[in-house]
């Protein structure tokens, strides 16, 4: 159980506005952490950070093995094992979920088309959606575009999964199908990094919690400790409000 | 009074029928009018008569305005074309305008034409001199092309829409390796073969070349040429690397700041000068490169637009999988992005057919071209008409089966399904 991902003292502006003040984290192989944390605080550009999708300014980023930083082959490398779901699904909307699925592992992993294929709909049975492989995005409901991107994701054959509020932008009936298919994935020894407010999710599947305000980590903690015996007071003024 | 009572459900017995027959009366003068020159009203006074079909018909239409008549066409009627008086008055007119041009065209266009003999001596009708047509047809088609020589560019387009005809029909696998074919190898073999000097075809210079298949094979390469150029420098605009993106912008902001016709002119005439002596680029190449960067400028602004209409995610989610530049660009970015303007990509490309003319200004005459030169022969002076009427009608057959084409297109790419 090594360290997959390191960030050593990362700071990052937008501008002159400080996004990320002196992060350090540590993340283990197969572990799960939840971040959370009200907005704008810099939860969403942390993990962004983490398959260089920003740009950190300061500090280190070493995920896999591998400093993230101007070498632009390392990063495609590095992004080809680290899954991303996005709150607004991102899913190509000219292909169809099949395709989406087979797209970037015949492209960037050189798989064989009738391989990719075999990969996609396993993933999207496991995902089940798999009646809906021939569909396009704009024919599927929230929830199972999101389960289509989740599959996509998959499909790369990551080491480590990050979700962006991967339910936020989703009907309140359409949540439990996504978080489902998040909680089987932990359950299947996945490195995961959720950036969520579905407090039930993270009590059932997190290692750590990690609560964030104006860019720093405020609290870091196992999630019972984290939720039974906060200790900061912004935590707990946080947690009394969202629960 | 009840006499000018509205229109209603109550007295739709005697109104309707007095409405009807109030339209129909004014509808049958002017048409009796225009076509038979008979003034059906012309016992009332000049003044009255000339606009009583607008008065009678406009009478008729308030009196056939009867909500919810229970008529069911009567009702569809008055909903679309007699809503109000004003909506009434435009219908008239608009009918009435209509009715009135059919009868002078006609005559132009057929019954007063002249579609026999073989000289300008032979139009003695009033209408359209068509012989003028014919006898030039050859010219207008293949210019100055000598006549032994155009079962060449006969078969260059023979080949090219039997190819375009077949993939049509083919499966989707093989229709890849026509378009391959068509794109990169069918350019070079027609020209070859239209141009000769080779497999022993005798070698047509370009000046010869003219008429409607020069609109056609100018057309085809400038679109050919000036798609991908576009599609690059589109790119290029919005390339995180200043060295390129200004190369981009100035390219772009250059071209299209300058007239076509001046662009022409420089290299026709210009250009040569700073070449060194004894080099020499055939002219029609030098026009269809200066066609071509021309509409490439336009093009990439195109599709600039449609790369800024796609959401940021779309970048995201491509590079979270991977993808670098390249991959990101071809496989998911200029997919949609060239779908979203397909619209603007067609107007382009007809604004490029209907440029071809003015490559008259170095001397190569296409079919507008051919025509300028038919009218000031001697023989055929004052035949303007015919050949601009004729030119007109063959650019808009083109332009419309683009268009059409596009539309087609965008149908079939629509995944909104």
């Amino acid at each position: 159980m090594g360290k997959i991902i390191e960030l050593k003292k990362v700071n990052k502006w937008f501008d002159k506005f400080q996004v990320l003040k002196d992060i350090d984290l540590e993340v283990a192989s197969q572990e799960k952490i939840v971040i959370c944390g009200p907005s704008g605080s810099g939860k969403s550009t942390l993990i962004r950070c983490i398959n260089r999708l920003e740009e950190h300014q300061e500090g280190n980023i070493i995920v896999d093995g591998t400093e993230l930083a101007e070498n632009t082959k390392n990063i495609e490398k590095i992004r080809a094992e680290v899954g991303m779901v996005f709150q607004q699904f991102n899913l190509f909307p000219h292909l169809s979920i099949l395709d989406n699925c087979t797209l970037a592992p015949i492209w960037v992993k050189k798989l064989p088309k009738k391989e990719a294929e075999e990969v996609a709909m396993r993933n999207l049975t496991r995902v089940q959606i798999d009646d809906q492989a021939l569909k396009f995005p704009g024919q599927l409901s929230g929830g199972q575009q999101q389960r289509a991107a989740i599959a996509r994701a998959l499909c790369m054959e990551p080491k480590i999964m990050l979700f962006d509020e991967p339910t936020s932008a989703l009907d309140p009936e359409m949540i439990k199908e996504v978080l489902d298919v998040m909680v089987d994935l932990a359950k299947g020894g996945m490195t995961m990094i959720v950036v969520t407010h579905e407090m039930g999710f993270a009590k059932e599947v997190a290692d750590y919690m990690i609560f964030m305000d104006e860019g720093k980590i405020v609290e870091r903690a196992k999630t019972k400790e984290f939720f039974e015996n906060p200790k900061s007071d912004r935590t707990k003024l946080f947690l009394s409000q969202i629960l | 009074m009840n006499l000018i009572a509205k229109p209603s459900k109550e007295n739709i017995k005697t109104y309707l029928p007095i409405g009807v027959v109030l339209v129909t009366l004014s509808f049958l003068d002017v048409f009796v009018n225009a076509f038979f020159n008979y003034n059906l009203l012309g016992f009332f006074p000049s003044q009255i008569s000339y606009f009583s079909p607008l008065i009678l018909g406009f009478i008729g239409f308030y009196l056939i305005r009867i909500e919810f008549s229970g008529v069911r066409s009567l009702d569809i009627l008055n909903k679309n074309i007699n809503s109000n008086n004003f909506n009434a008055f435009l219908t008239l007119l608009t009918v009435f305008i209509i009715i009135k041009s059919i009868p002078p065209l006609l005559n132009w266009f057929v019954l007063d034409a002249n579609f026999l003999g073989n000289s300008k001596d032979d139009c003695t009708g009033d209408g359209a001199c068509w012989v003028f047509i014919k006898v030039w047809f050859n010219r207008f088609m293949y210019g100055l092309y000598p006549d032994a020589e155009q079962w060449r560019i006969n078969t260059a387009f023979l080949i090219l829409f039997t190819i375009v005809g077949i993939s049509f029909f083919v499966s989707s696998k093989l229709k890849k390796y026509f378009i391959l074919f068509l794109v990169f190898i069918y350019p070079f073999l027609g020209i070859e073969l239209i141009s000769g000097g080779s497999f022993g075809l005798k070698y047509v210079e370009t000046a010869a070349w003219g008429g409607l298949s020069l609109t056609f094979i100018i057309s085809a390469f400038a679109i050919l040429f000036c798609f991908p150029i576009g599609v690059f420098l589109a790119l290029g605009r919005r390339s995180s690397l200043p060295a390129i993106r200004y190369v981009s912008i100035g390219f772009i902001e250059l071209w299209r700041g300058v007239p076509l016709i001046t662009v022409l002119f420089m290299s026709a005439v210009m250009f040569p000068m700073f070449l060194p002596d004894g080099t020499f680029i055939d002219k029609l190449i030098r026009v269809l490169i200066a066609i071509t960067l021309f509409e490439a400028a336009y093009m990439a602004e195109v599709v600039r637009g449609g790369l800024q209409a796609l959401p940021k995610g779309q970048y995201e989610a491509a590079r979270s999988l991977g993808m670098g530049y390249w991959k990101m660009n071809l496989l998911i970015i200029l997919p949609q992005a060239l779908k979203l303007v397909i619209p603007g990509i067609a107007n382009t490309l007809l604004a490029l057919v209907k440029d071809t003319p003015l490559i008259f200004v170095v001397g190569l005459m296409e079919l507008a071209g051919m025509i300028g030169l038919a009218k000031t022969n001697p023989k055929w002076l004052g035949m303007a008409m015919e050949g601009y009427v004729f030119a007109g009608l063959v650019f808009w057959v083109i332009c419309y089966a683009m268009s059409r084409y596009s539309q087609n297109l965008e149908k079939k790419l629509s995944t909104e399904r």
